[in-house]
């Protein structure tokens, strides 16, 4: 597939590189001069000089094309969301990914369409969620477009729905419990079904439950 | 009626000016608190100091009540994202984004945003005037 970089810091320039050894054809926009060097140095004619965000830039990177995948990874947000709007909207690119730097900017992302975001820091902080496993909940999958979280919980001896029935947990609004896996199996959950301590709790919740969600399993603040 | 300007350079600063003589209620958004200078001793619209990305500076900037806003930083792409927020997100009525490079101006006003391209004005000001001051070459 064709596919359009813009943007040459260690994001983009380490893309290119994996892109390329996977066969496919690549052109890496890079504006600033000493990183373009470098670029160009190991990627020859892959490298192109120039600001991505102008429209002239995108044409000569062959936008009209159009590309199958566009990839806007500079260290700016407003640049990342300007270049997968003329993207999308202007040359009818089907599928373009945008790096957001900083988290705060998620929301601008989503609220003007452009769907399929990476965010490092975000990413970061899942990670650690997922390594501390006293917190309970572990966020395994945000549907952003939908509001919902997919998250598992640890269920112990002294947590307030141990020997309950699912269905008198009192679970925040829109949220389900799906399964609980016990004894290297798993098992979808019904009203009936009891919980039971060491269980992992597979649930869906709307992104701001999670907390309550958690209390009404695991109980007290922490 | 409320205005919001965002950057205050001497683009911003002199609309915000302009809109507060004509009896405006506007505040002023710049990242920058010496900004504040170019609006004059005699400034008594609020004065906001943070970045427009910044939905809460925006919304202490008073856009929720806003009837107009005006976006002037100094990037191009900046102003064409918080022109759509304003827009999308907090239903202004009226957004003007100015937008320096031509091409992108016109990308985004053929999709219904009101830019003002200061680059495009010139061009067609100066070459109107060459055509007009110009003599035209005597018949041969």
């Amino acid at each position: 597939m064709y596919v359009i970089v813009a943007g040459g810091g260690m994001v983009g320039s380490n893309s290119t590189r994996s892109l390329l050894e996977m066969g496919h054809e690549v052109t890496l926009v890079e504006q600033r001069p000493d990183r373009f060097a470098r670029l160009e140095e190991e990627f020859g004619p892959v490298a192109m000089r120039g600001d991505a965000t102008e429209i002239i830039v995108l044409e000569r990177a062959g936008i009209a094309r159009p590309p199958d995948l566009v990839l806007a990874v500079t260290g700016d947000d407003e640049d990342n969301l300007v270049i997968s709007q003329i993207a999308k909207e202007g040359y009818g690119v089907r599928k373009a990914i945008a790096r957001v730097n900083n988290p705060r900017n998620q929301q601008h992302f989503d609220l003007l369409g452009i769907t399929q975001t990476v965010c490092a820091t975000t990413s970061i902080l899942g990670l650690v969620e997922h390594e501390m496993p006293e917190h309970g909940l572990v966020r395994l999958l945000e549907l952003q477009k939908e509001g919902l979280i997919v998250a598992e919980v640890q269920v112990e001896g002294g947590s307030p729905a141990a020997g309950k029935r699912a269905g008198g947990l009192g679970v925040p609004a829109g949220s389900r419990l799906i399964s609980v896996f016990r004894h290297g199996r798993t098992e979808l959950v019904e009203e009936s079904t009891v919980i039971r301590p060491g269980d992992q709790v597979l649930a869906v919740v709307p992104t701001g439950s999670a907390p309550e969600l958690r209390r009404a399993l695991l109980g007290g603040s922490k | 009626m409320k205005g919001v300007v965002i950057g205050c350079g001497r683009v911003g600063s002199a609309v915000a000016q302009g809109l507060a003589t004509e009896g405006w209620d506007v505040t002023v958004i710049d990242e920058n608190e010496d900004a504040l200078a170019r609006l004059g001793l005699a400034w008594r619209g609020g004065f906001v100091i943070g970045h427009g990305m910044d939905t809460t500076v925006l919304e202490s900037a008073g856009v929720r009540e806003a009837d107009a806003a005006v976006v002037a930083t100094d990037g191009d792409n900046t102003n064409i994202v918080i022109g759509q927020v304003l827009t999308q997100r907090y239903e202004i009525a009226t957004v003007v984004v100015r937008i320096l490079d031509p091409a992108r101006a016109k990308f985004y006003s053929d999709r219904g945003m009101q830019t003002v391209c200061p680059t495009q004005t010139a061009i067609s000001g100066l070459l109107e005037t060459v055509r007009r001051t110009t003599p035209e070459p005597a018949a041969s």
